[in-house]
This record gives C-alpha cells, structure tokens and sequence, in this order.
C-alpha cells in the first residue's frame, strides 16, 4: 500500500476565482478539502481609523469603497447611524429615492454576483448578460450623482439632489453612428424616472432569460445542488443574514422586520429557501430581484406624484442652497462651518444597520460629542459569511470551494475594511 | 417614520430593559437606555454567564451575535482646539500632537457585543469592560460561533484577549505586524512602511519617513443647544416622575 499525504494546496491571493485578494489555505486529502483557512486582510485599508480622524460627512465617499457592489446600501448604513445619533430624520421623497436607489443597488449586485458565480463554476454567457443590464443601471447611478460607482448621494438628512428631469444621451461618435445612437437613446428621451420605469419593464423578461440558462440546467445543478448546505440552527449560529440565512428557510429580512426609509410603505415578499444549499440561495437571490423590481416600480409612481424637498432644512447638518449663500450672510457662515469643521453630535453610542444585497450592513457609531466620530464600526455581512468556510466546505470537493466562494458573494473590500 | 416616541417599540424596549435589569442586576450588571437602543454593561467576570443566558432564556432568546468589536476610550472626549473659552494668547492654528492620554486602568479597553434576536425581533447591546494591565475577557466563542473572527479581529487591531479562544491570531493586518493599530496611540500613519530595496532585492521595512502626520479638520467639541435643551427635558421629565 503506498502512503498517502495530505496536501496543502494554496488558493489565491491571485485566482480569478478568488473574487479579489483572498488567500485560502486548503488541507486535502486527496481531493477532499479537510481543513480550510481563509487568510483575509490583504485589502485592508484601516477605514474605520481614518473615519475616526475625519468629521462625519467625509467618510461617506469611504462607504462606497467598502462593498464596491453595492455603494448606495453601504451609505445608507453609515447615513442612518449619523441621523439616529443627531435625531433627525429625512423628508418622505429623500426614503423613497433611498428605497429606489437600494432596490437599484440590489440589482446591481445580485446581477454581479450571479455573473461571476455562473462564470465561476462554468457558464460564460450569464456572465456578458448581467453586465449588459448593469450597464443601464449604472447609467441611473451617474444620472443622479456624476460617478458611475462611487456615487456618495445619500447624505445625513436626506439625498444630495433631487432626480433629474433630463437623462443624458449618447452622441454620435467614431465608433457609434447614426441608427445606432438614435436606437441607444430610445429611452433617454424623458426623465431618469421614464428611464427607469423602462429598465422595470424590460427587466423581468430578462431575469427569465438568465434563468433559461441556468435553474434548469443539468450542469449548474450537478454543481450546486447539495453544496454547501447549512441549517437553519448553523445559520444562526454562524451569523449569517441576508440570502445566506433566507436560503437556509429563515424569513428574516430588515426591509420587514426593522423597516427604515419607506420599505413599510411598499408591498414586496420575502423568498426563503428549503434545503439551505447553494441551488436554494440562487434561487432566493432570483427571486429577489423580481422582487426589487416591483419595489422599484412602486417608487417611481410614488415619487411621480409627489414632488417635495428631498434634504431636511437643517443648516447645522445639511448645506444652504447655494442662491441663498449669494445674499445672505447666515447661510453663508453655516456653509463655512459645515464644510470646513462639521457638525457636532450628542455623545453616545448608536448601532443602525440596513439589508444590504449581502446581508446585514451595519455601523456601528460612538460619539463624544466632539465633529468626528469616537469609534466606528463597520459590520459588514461577508466577513461573518466568509468566517464560515471552514464548517461549508469540510468535506467536499475541491471544486466545490469555488461554488461556496461564489454562493457567499463575498466582496473583500468590505470583509477586509 | 420609524422612531416616534410611545410607539410598541418603545415599549417593548423598556420591557427588555426591565426584564435585564430583574436577571442580571445581581450580577453586577448595569442597564442603559438611548436612541432607542438598550446597552447591558457586564463585568468580564460574569461575561459568559449573562451570555449564555441572553442566548438561551425565554425572556431573551438572542440566538445571533452580530458583531464583536474592541474600544479604546483612553482619547474619549479630547479635543484638538480650545472653543469654550478665547485664550489669553490668541486662538492657535496648530494642532498639539504631544498630548498625553489619560485612562482609567480598568476601564481603557472594552469588547462590544451587538446581539439580535430573530424570534423576538429585538438588538442588544453588551459592552465589557477590560482592565489595561491584563486585557482578557472571556471568549463567547462556545455560545456563538460566529465569535471566531470578531474576536480575532478585536485582538489584532486593539490587543484584547479572548480567553478560551482556539486560534487567536492575527487577522487583517500583515504577516509580522507589530503593534495593535487601533489603539489610540498607534499613529494613523503608522510605524514602518515597506519598499522594495533593488540593492537587496527584497521587499524591505523601514521607519515611516515619506509622510507626516497631518489634521486638515482639527477635532473641535462645541456646545449645541439643541442638544442640551433636549437633556434638560429629559431631566425634568425624570424629576417629575420621582416627584
């Protein structure tokens, strides 16, 4: 009999599968994995520290760069916590646009991750087809705020602009000539609004369309069907939120169950899984960007009719109209104040967390009554998901790591910070 | 839109801390109410006693830990500028980086529990304090196992032991890292920064010396009167209530 050793086999930092900058540490035997030992960090920028040495509004931009999926659901974590510490609260138009702009985020991020998880255990198309819808989606992102990704729109008390009443239109170009430009900015005529209401009405035929590849496919369920299941007892234990703990048949979503900005308002249903494997996650994370897309759709009524200001009139948090600064002396002064030292909360301690795409995002806020926070905590969902490689892949193949890599979602710059 | 006040949220907050207050008060533990959030303020002693008993009794039912997270309150409240008073000297533009901290020894460091309830749809907040000389506190690793990396975590960036922790390594820094880099006295530019030498053909690590500290916002505290009109209430509210 010839002795058999296990292998240490050493996963990234650099694999395309890796999503990012993740190191794993894999124990085999044979191709079993018997230990797994995710090594994290390597994207770690020390977010927190810097945001202790910055007044408030200037670690928003920091926000987006955490879970760089999904901006708009990190700021709106990090801009709930200041306004709960300050006690103020946004105008009804300013949570609809963050109801609107969260639902966006989550389709944005679901439409990565089910690209990159297709790509990732073997389907290429999806992949070139979740970007291709992406695309418009960014383009609402830079009609609201001028960047693409990184967009810092959700302020403290509110949004930093109203919706604009003109999308912006592609020119003819080297490249792009005649029908082509026309065919492009068919749906660009109207408002961000009507741009919009046409991706909702484009985008369930498309879901269908991903789903034709994929829910039935012999191949995609060989590879995830029984991979990686944990129950729903494991899922509390592990920490897990978002489609990880729905996935394992838990209905546990704050946009219900701890409703902010205006999820009470809207009708939506929470998709739960049965069997808690990777086949039952991907089905939740489907199901819920139908379910963004009817949130979506109630917005845009909701917003078409009433129009309203969309910042609270609070020049101790919120920055004067700039007409105004022109001729009167006090909002000129809070304008100096407010950008050049900030504003000064209450000491205290708050926690205040929203249902981003991954799960629960949460910051975590002490004060000390001074312009720049004491302590902040991020507490991002994958770095608790990830935390639960070792007990998801035991066991299994060594293929199969690139499956629960995939079905965790995971994205380093906000596991790392 | 969420938080009025005598909303059942409310209520069932003071419930909470009444229920805290009735199971743990021998213990030694203290209960706190703000923003609509109950913090439970426990000796690291009776840590894994109360945590267990958060998790497990009717009453509590905290199946999942959310977060772990350190603190470091040895610069709590300090300020970079006067703004109470003008000195007799003239307002000064710098910022006066030779501070000393000052810190109560038991109280310097403390691990932060933030714990929720999925079938009471209900957080809480733990807080622990941890002496200085010796920064342990039990490890709640064997109640949540989600434990596992907070922990790591707290231990690398603040320094905070877990004891009963299996693993207790580093996690986000560097291999070799030396230093808990979220202590306040841990300079935001750090201490080495690291190149790569072409004479020894290798990565190398030196002493910080291509950036220097700088503070574009000094940090100010000022007196809001809003803030404090707010107290005052609270204050008379709870005078009338003794009365």
């Amino acid at each position: 009999m010839p002795e058999i050793r296990n292998y240490t086999l050493n996963f990234g930092p650099q694999h395309p599968a890796a999503h990012g900058v993740l190191r794993l540490v894999l124990e085999l035997d044979g191709e079993v994995i018997e230990r797994a030992d995710p090594h994290i960090g390597l994207l770690h920028r020390a977010t927190e520290k810097l945001a202790e040495s910055k007044p408030y509004n200037q670690s928003i931009p920091y926000m987006d760069r955490l879970d760089y999926v999904s901006m708009m659901c990190n700021e709106h974590g990090y801009v709930r916590a200041i306004e709960k510490l300050i006690g103020i609260e946004a105008p009804i138009r300013a949570q609809y646009i963050r109801t609107l702009y969260d639902e966006i985020t989550r389709i944005l991020n679901h439409l990565m991750w089910l690209g990159a998880h297709a790509l990732d255990i073997g389907a290429m198309t999806v992949f070139l087809y979740a970007f291709r819808e992406r695309e418009d989606l960014m383009d609402c992102y830079e009609a609201v705020s001028g960047a693409r990704m990184h967009a810092a729109y959700y302020r403290p008390g509110g949004v930093y602009r109203d919706l604009p009443e003109q999308m912006p239109q592609y020119q003819a170009s080297q490249w792009v000539t005649g029908r082509d430009v026309t065919q492009r900015n068919e749906a660009r005529q109207g408002s961000l609004l009507d741009f919009i209401e046409d991706f909702t009405e484009r985008f369930p035929a498309l879901v269908d369309e991903y789903e034709t590849l994929l829910t039935d496919n012999r191949i995609w369920k060989q590879r995830t069907v029984g991979i990686g299941v944990v129950s729903p007892e494991r899922a509390m234990q592990l920490g897990f939120t978002g489609p990880m703990i729905r996935g394992s048949g838990i209905p546990w979503d704050l946009r219900k169950k701890q409703s902010y900005a205006a999820y009470d308002q809207v009708e939506f249903d929470i998709p739960v899984g049965v069997n808690g494997d990777c086949y039952d996650r991907y089905l939740v994370r489907i199901e819920e960007l139908r379910q963004s897309n009817r949130i979506i759709r109630q917005c845009i009524d909701w917003l078409r009719a009433n129009p309203g200001p969309v910042m609270v009139d609070d020049y101790k948090v919120a920055a004067p109209q700039r007409a105004d600064m022109k001729g009167d002396m006090e909002s000129l002064i809070h304008h100096f104040k407010l950008f050049t030292e900030g504003y000064c909360p209450p000491a205290g301690e708050v926690y205040a967390a929203v249902e981003a795409p991954k799960g629960e995002f949460g910051c975590y806020i002490i004060s000390d009554g001074t312009n720049k926070p004491y302590r902040l905590k991020i507490r991002a969902p994958g770095f608790a998901h990830l935390a639960a490689m070792d007990e998801l892949v035991k066991g299994h193949m060594l293929a199969d790591v690139v499956a629960v890599i995939g079905t965790m979602d995971v994205v380093f710059g906000e596991i790392d910070r | 839109m969420n938080d009025n006040a005598h909303n059942p949220m409310q209520t069932r907050l003071a419930e909470l801390a009444e229920n805290l207050i009735e199971r743990f008060a021998d213990l030694g533990c203290e209960v706190d109410q703000a923003h609509a959030e109950v913090t439970l303020v426990a000796p690291p002693g009776k840590l894994l006693e109360v945590a267990t008993a958060l998790r497990d009794e009717d009453d509590f039912l905290f199946e999942e830990l959310i977060d772990v997270c350190g603190v470091d309150y040895s610069a709590y409240g300090m300020t970079e500028w006067q703004t109470r008073s003008a000195p007799n000297s003239g307002f000064g533009r710098g910022v006066d980086r030779s501070k000393e901290l000052e810190f109560d020894e038991e109280k310097r460091f403390a691990a932060v529990y933030h714990l929720l309830s999925v079938s009471n749809n209900q957080r809480l907040r733990v807080r622990a304090y941890v002496n200085t000389e010796r920064p342990i506190v039990p490890s709640v690793i064997g109640i949540w196992r989600v434990a596992d990396w907070f922990e790591r975590e707290a231990f690398d960036l603040y320094g905070i032991l877990f004891d009963g922790h299996p693993d207790l390594r580093r996690i986000l820094t560097d291999y070799g890292f030396i230093g808990h880099p979220f202590r306040k006295d841990f300079p935001l530019i750090g201490h080495v920064e690291m190149r790569y030498d072409p004479e020894q053909a290798r990565v190398i690590y030196e002493p910080v010396s291509s950036v220097e500290p700088r503070t574009l916002v000094p940090r100010v505290a000022r007196d809001d009167n809003r803030y404090a009109r707010e107290e005052s209430q609270q204050q008379a509210a709870e005078d009338a209530s003794d009365a």
